[in-house]
């Protein structure tokens, strides 16, 4: 048997996360899982119906932890304390990420970040994670009594599978002291779609050589109703700002169509945009990796390309 | 007390560590990176030295920038590795860091994460106190993006992720944490751990006198025998099975028109004919 307690999240709604769907998937998919969810707050109407034993609501963490996650990490690591799991699953999510990775050291177990597969090997269990901005894979096998792993979302499907598990509540009684407080949230200011729910995002890296092409990309986005994107070059250069980076430390997008303009296709940028229907390469240079990665590509100059490509794109929208 | 009261340093001065550590340079040529499967290890590239994480060179910045600022501070840089470079090591105190304190030891080649913090926090008792402890986001080798955490849990320090701008402020620093759609404001005492994202913005290029002073500044190195640790306390949690790069087959379509004005015309079309738009 192997004992596994999955950290529930929530989507905008308030219900069960696609990511915690799929995190399930993953769980269940160990050979004699037990399978253990855990969500802050009070159980949403989704959680009745998950594929798993057992539904455990902790009341005591609230929006007051957002970010700073203290209370968090002291309450998931009482009920691992008390219910000793073999393995916990978190999203890779702000929230997992940072609780998954205090919650490991805490309880002295294994850590391993943004897997993409779980599996049994031999008596214990293996995880799958990219490595070096997603250039390689590595395989590691937990040699911990307990591992605690952060599950990259989409790495497994979302299972339609439902189950009929108690609800109980679980008090710690733990009631930590916030060492550093949230003073306020500032959102950034955005027009048109959401990068990561656009159909079509059109990402401009270090080969626009300045700000003012993103006016261009921009202008393209419109025509197709999508988002702009950019490299982290292009962000960490000041072109555009970091809300529209791409890749393994910005956004993940999974657009119909991903038009790479000026972009090497780094592997860390294409962690971002991978999952995409189609990628676009427009680059000079075409050697680049992009079009390794591409479906489409035209190697150019893109302020050649981009200008009939968008009158195109105008014609066949009008 | 204090551990060090070196030249123009005061009480008031504000102790910064930086962790840092040696990669494979990221911007490595995909067609250069190789794996050698016998040992599960990246192939060095030829011509292609190890630099310093560039997301540690970000923390580095975000010190410089409380100094900037008029804050009296001393950085400290510590790696715990083996087979350090130092054109990369010292690129921190070229940049305007004070010191690099490495912990350098054959034993320290190969070990996981949680032994690296063993061994950070074991440097940082023996180097310390310190006001901030300061670490990139990730580190873009395993990218795990969890040993300052985890530092922050073993020292029982406060905790703040993904910090975009800080500003000292008496005996607290005042930070933005990146979050998904923009940042949070927070309050954080010192001392305090904190991980430093890219969104500070470009880190400075050392300029010549920069590059002068640390070509004459000598690392301050610890063994492990000097943290009193031994390869005992380093067990791994994890085991590395196997390191592979994943093969693609995709295969593009290149659209060549008559000149490149034609071929984005084609591009759109070719777009159209496949439902795409």
């Amino acid at each position: 048997m192997t004992s596994i307690l999955l950290v529930a999240e929530r989507d905008e709604q308030g219900e069960i996360s696609q990511s915690t769907v799929q995190a399930i998937a993953a769980a269940n998919g160990l050979v004699d899982s037990v399978v253990t969810a855990a969500i802050a707050g009070e159980a949403p109407a989704s959680a009745s119906a998950l594929a798993v034993e057992k539904v455990v609501t902790l009341s005591s963490i609230d929006d007051a932890d957002l970010g700073i996650y203290d209370q968090a990490t002291a309450e998931i690591s009482a009920l691992v304390e008390s219910t000793s799991p073999e393995v916990v699953i978190f999203s890779k999510s702000d929230f997992g990420s940072v609780v998954g990775a205090r919650l490991a050291f805490r309880s002295d177990s294994a850590f391993a970040a943004d897997c993409i597969e779980i599996s049994n090997a031999g008596d214990g269990v293996s995880v799958t994670r990219p490595v070096y901005g997603g250039s390689a894979l590595a395989e590691f096998d937990i040699v911990s009594s307990r591992a605690i792993i952060t599950l990259r979302a989409g790495a497994y499907e979302t299972n339609t599978e439902t189950g009929s598990p108690s609800i109980e509540a679980f008090e710690s009684g733990v009631n930590v002291e916030q060492t550093a407080s949230v003073t306020g949230t500032v959102a950034e200011a955005r027009e048109g779609v959401r990068l990561e729910d656009a159909n079509f995002v059109v990402s401009g890296g270090r080969g626009l050589g300045g700000p003012e092409p993103f006016s261009v990309l921009t202008d393209l986005a419109n025509a197709l109703g999508g988002a702009v994107g950019a490299s982290r070059a292009a962000c960490d250069a000041g072109w555009i700002d970091h809300s529209h980076q791409v890749g393994l430390t910005g956004k993940s997008v999974s657009p119909d169509v991903y038009i790479a303009v000026g972009i090497s296709g780094a592997s860390q940028h294409m962690a971002g945009c991978s999952s995409s229907r189609a990628i676009v390469a427009i680059n000079k240079d075409a050697d680049s990796n992009i079009f390794k990665e591409a479906r489409f590509g035209i190697v150019g100059d893109w302020e050649k390309v981009l200008p009939s490509f968008l009158a195109t794109v105008r014609e066949l929208k009008a | 007390m204090r551990r060090l009261l070196g030249i123009g340093i005061t009480e008031l001065t504000v102790r910064i560590v930086v962790l840092a550590k040696q990669v494979p340079d990221p911007e490595t040529p995909p067609s250069q990176f190789k794996i050698d499967e016998s040992t599960n290890t990246v192939i060095p590239p030829n011509g292609v030295p190890p630099v310093v994480n560039g997301f540690d060179l970000n923390a580095v910045e975000a010190a410089l920038l409380l100094r900037d600022a008029g804050a009296d501070v001393e950085i400290t840089v510590l790696s715990v590795g083996s087979d350090f470079v130092m054109d990369a090591m010292k690129k921190p105190l070229a940049m305007g860091a004070d010191r690099l304190v490495l912990v350098d030891d054959s034993g320290l080649g190969n070990i996981d994460s949680a032994a690296t913090v063993k061994v950070l926090a074991a440097a940082i008792e023996k180097d310390g106190p310190y006001d901030l402890i300061l670490g990139g986001r990730q580190a873009s080798d395993w990218d795990q993006a969890h040993v300052t955490l985890g530092l922050a849990e073993v020292l029982g320090l406060p905790l703040v992720s993904l910090v975009q701008k800080l500003e000292l402020d008496g005996d607290s620093v005042s930070l933005q944490r990146v979050i998904p759609d923009g940042y949070q404001t927070i309050t954080a005492p010192v001392p305090s751990v904190l991980t430093i994202t890219n969104e500070l913005g470009e880190s400075r290029y050392p300029n010549l006198r920069g590059i002068m002073q640390a070509s004459r500044k000598k690392p301050e190195v610890f063994s492990l025998a000097d943290l009193g640790l031994s390869s005992d306390d380093l067990a791994p949690k994890l085991e590395l099975r196997k390191l592979y790069i994943p093969e693609s087959n995709k295969q593009v379509e290149l659209i060549e028109g008559e000149d490149e004005a034609d071929s984005g015309k084609k591009l759109a079309l070719r777009l159209r004919e496949e439902k795409l738009i």
